[in-house]
């Protein structure tokens, strides 16, 4: 297994066994219950106590330097933060075509078959090609740690496995007129419980990228998680990861890649133009129109830590967006 | 069996009442709060908030329309625990979400309009707390019944509030929208005229 700078800087060796992250103390969840307890007591007696009982995270970062220590054993991305647990990652989800409810995806994505699989990569490309899962997996495999930060404010650390999605575009060899990237998840209300006629939404997800951004090194196409295969409720058996947009631009169950001239119109853009933008950059400087984009929470920390431009990878990719209005392209 | 209920429907609303608080209490000692405890807390404490609030503003309909005294005698009490979870759900979103950083929350809370909005509806609900005790309705008087008919305003702006907190599909809160609009309707003079003259 191959493994990136922007990975964790542990060797396999040091990595937690299965068995050890799966009961690895939860220290914030300590935390939550005496601060819940203290602010049962009232507010006043919580702001009496307010270092004890929820230590706000801004500015108060772990200080895990480079390089292991005997403490961290566990993955951590390059900023030194832990990831988190594989039953946090697995059972927290937004994936509207399962559940509205984060908890109940995992529930009713259980028997999801993601197996056989294709996906059809075409369009704008000189040699259109099908692919299965087994010609999928002989690309090379990479373990990557990124940071994933919903829209809504909340953040994940998540060791993903998969493949640069430029390794895949390069085999279909892309026009040279080809712009964009439109990527299509399936469309099978029989598998997919809310893709039903009462959904909300118009069915199937779409989400795009501009063809710099899909040829990037970071733009991750997703085939596992903690070493293992990636699980339905995560976007099995082929997901997007897109570490420095908003969750919802990393696409899960993808059947369809298209090569476009013209920029595709996502599913959020579809339901609601004016908040959600084609971009969708983490940015904490352009605040959804509803709420701040400002800080975030970390899931299995209390309190709020201060949400980072591009989600921390500025270095590698505040070039793409060189001279364009954020505020105006969100 | 009616002198039964009599006795019994006062102990059984506040059961009822204070049993979302222990159930929440049990969730959260048992770390059973999902996994992001603080978004579950403050989504059931700000649900049980809006129902109990509802369910208050529905006591006088039903006795008016239905004759169901007995709401009358629970209305106070539902009122006042709906700011009970009110407050609660404040306390979390101060003291858990924020961590009582006070910069932090001044800056966050401006662009956060769902906050300011339901920020109004608690100070609505505190006015109305405070004075539903005999003392300041014998003080206020007849002023008394025009300021907690500021209840239907703070019903309102807690539904401005959760339809702005809503990612997208905005149809339960629009359902409980239909609700309270329904509950001011049949208190309307109009509607009350006609009840009288037996039209509804």
């Amino acid at each position: 297994m191959h493994r990136q700078k922007f990975a964790s800087p542990y060797k396999s060796s040091q990595i937690t066994p299965e068995a050890v992250y799966h009961n690895r103390p939860h220290r914030s969840r300590r935390d939550f219950l005496r601060a819940s307890l203290l602010a049962a007591g009232g507010v006043l007696l919580a702001a009496c106590n307010s270092k004890e009982a929820a230590p706000t995270q801004v500015g108060a970062q772990p200080t895990a330097g480079p390089g292991p220590s005997p403490t961290a054993r566990s993955y951590a991305d390059e900023l030194g933060d832990p990831a988190n647990t594989f039953a946090e990652i697995t059972s927290f989800n937004n994936y509207y075509e399962f559940s509205l409810d984060k908890e109940q995806v995992a529930v009713k994505s259980e028997r999801f078959a993601s197996s056989p699989w294709q996906v059809e990569v075409g369009g704008l490309v000189n040699k259109p090609a099908i692919f299965d899962l087994d010609a999928l997996r002989k690309l090379e495999q990479e373990e990557r740690v990124y940071r994933m930060r919903c829209v809504e404010g909340w953040s994940m650390v998540i060791p993903w496995m998969g493949f640069p999605l430029r390794k895949l575009l390069e085999k279909v060899e892309p026009a040279s007129d080809a712009r964009y990237v439109k990527f299509t998840s399936l469309y099978d209300p029989a598998r997919m419980p809310n893709q039903g006629p009462t959904s909300y939404f118009n069915w199937p997800y779409v989400e795009g990228l501009r063809m710099d951004e899909a040829m990037h090194d970071l733009t991750l196409m997703v085939t596992g998680l903690y070493g293992k295969e990636l699980l339905p409720q995560n976007g099995a058996p082929l997901r997007l990861a897109v570490p420095w947009k908003y969750g919802f631009k990393s696409i899960k169950a993808i059947v369809k890649i298209e090569l476009l001239r013209t920029e595709p119109v996502s599913l959020w853009m579809d339901a609601a133009p004016n908040e959600y933008g084609f971009y969708a950059n983490v940015n904490p400087n352009v605040d959804h129109p509803r709420w701040t984009q400002a800080s975030e929470r970390r899931i299995g920390e209390l309190g709020r830590r201060p949400t980072l431009m591009f989600n921390g990878y500025e270095a590698q990719v505040a070039s793409l967006y060189e001279g364009m209005d954020l505020k105006a392209n969100y | 069996m009616k002198a039964f209920f009599d006795r019994a429907f006062r102990p059984l609303v506040h059961l009822a009442a204070l049993a979302p608080l222990a159930l929440l209490a049990w969730d959260a000692l048992n770390n059973n709060l999902t996994i992001n405890p603080i978004q579950a807390a403050m989504q059931r404490s700000g649900k049980t908030a809006l129902v109990l609030l509802v369910l208050s503003l529905a006591c006088t309909p039903l006795n008016a329309i239905f004759g169901f005294k007995p709401a009358l005698r629970v209305r106070r009490a539902l009122g006042l625990y709906a700011f009970l979870y009110a407050s609660l759900h404040f306390a979390i979103f101060m003291a858990l979400d924020y961590g009582l950083d006070l910069p932090l929350l001044w800056q966050d809370a401006l662009k956060k309009p769902y906050a300011l909005v339901g920020f109004a509806a608690g100070l609505i609900l505190l006015a109305l707390a405070i004075t539903s005790f005999k003392y300041w309705q014998k003080r206020l008087g007849r002023r008394w019944k025009s300021l907690h008919r500021l209840a239907y305003l703070a019903g309102i702006l807690v539904i401005v509030h959760y339809t702005w907190v809503v990612k997208a599909d905005i149809r339960q809160p629009l359902a409980w929208a239909a609700i309270i609009l329904l509950l001011l309707l049949l208190r309307l003079p109009a509607m009350r005229d006609m009840r009288k003259r037996g039209a509804v």
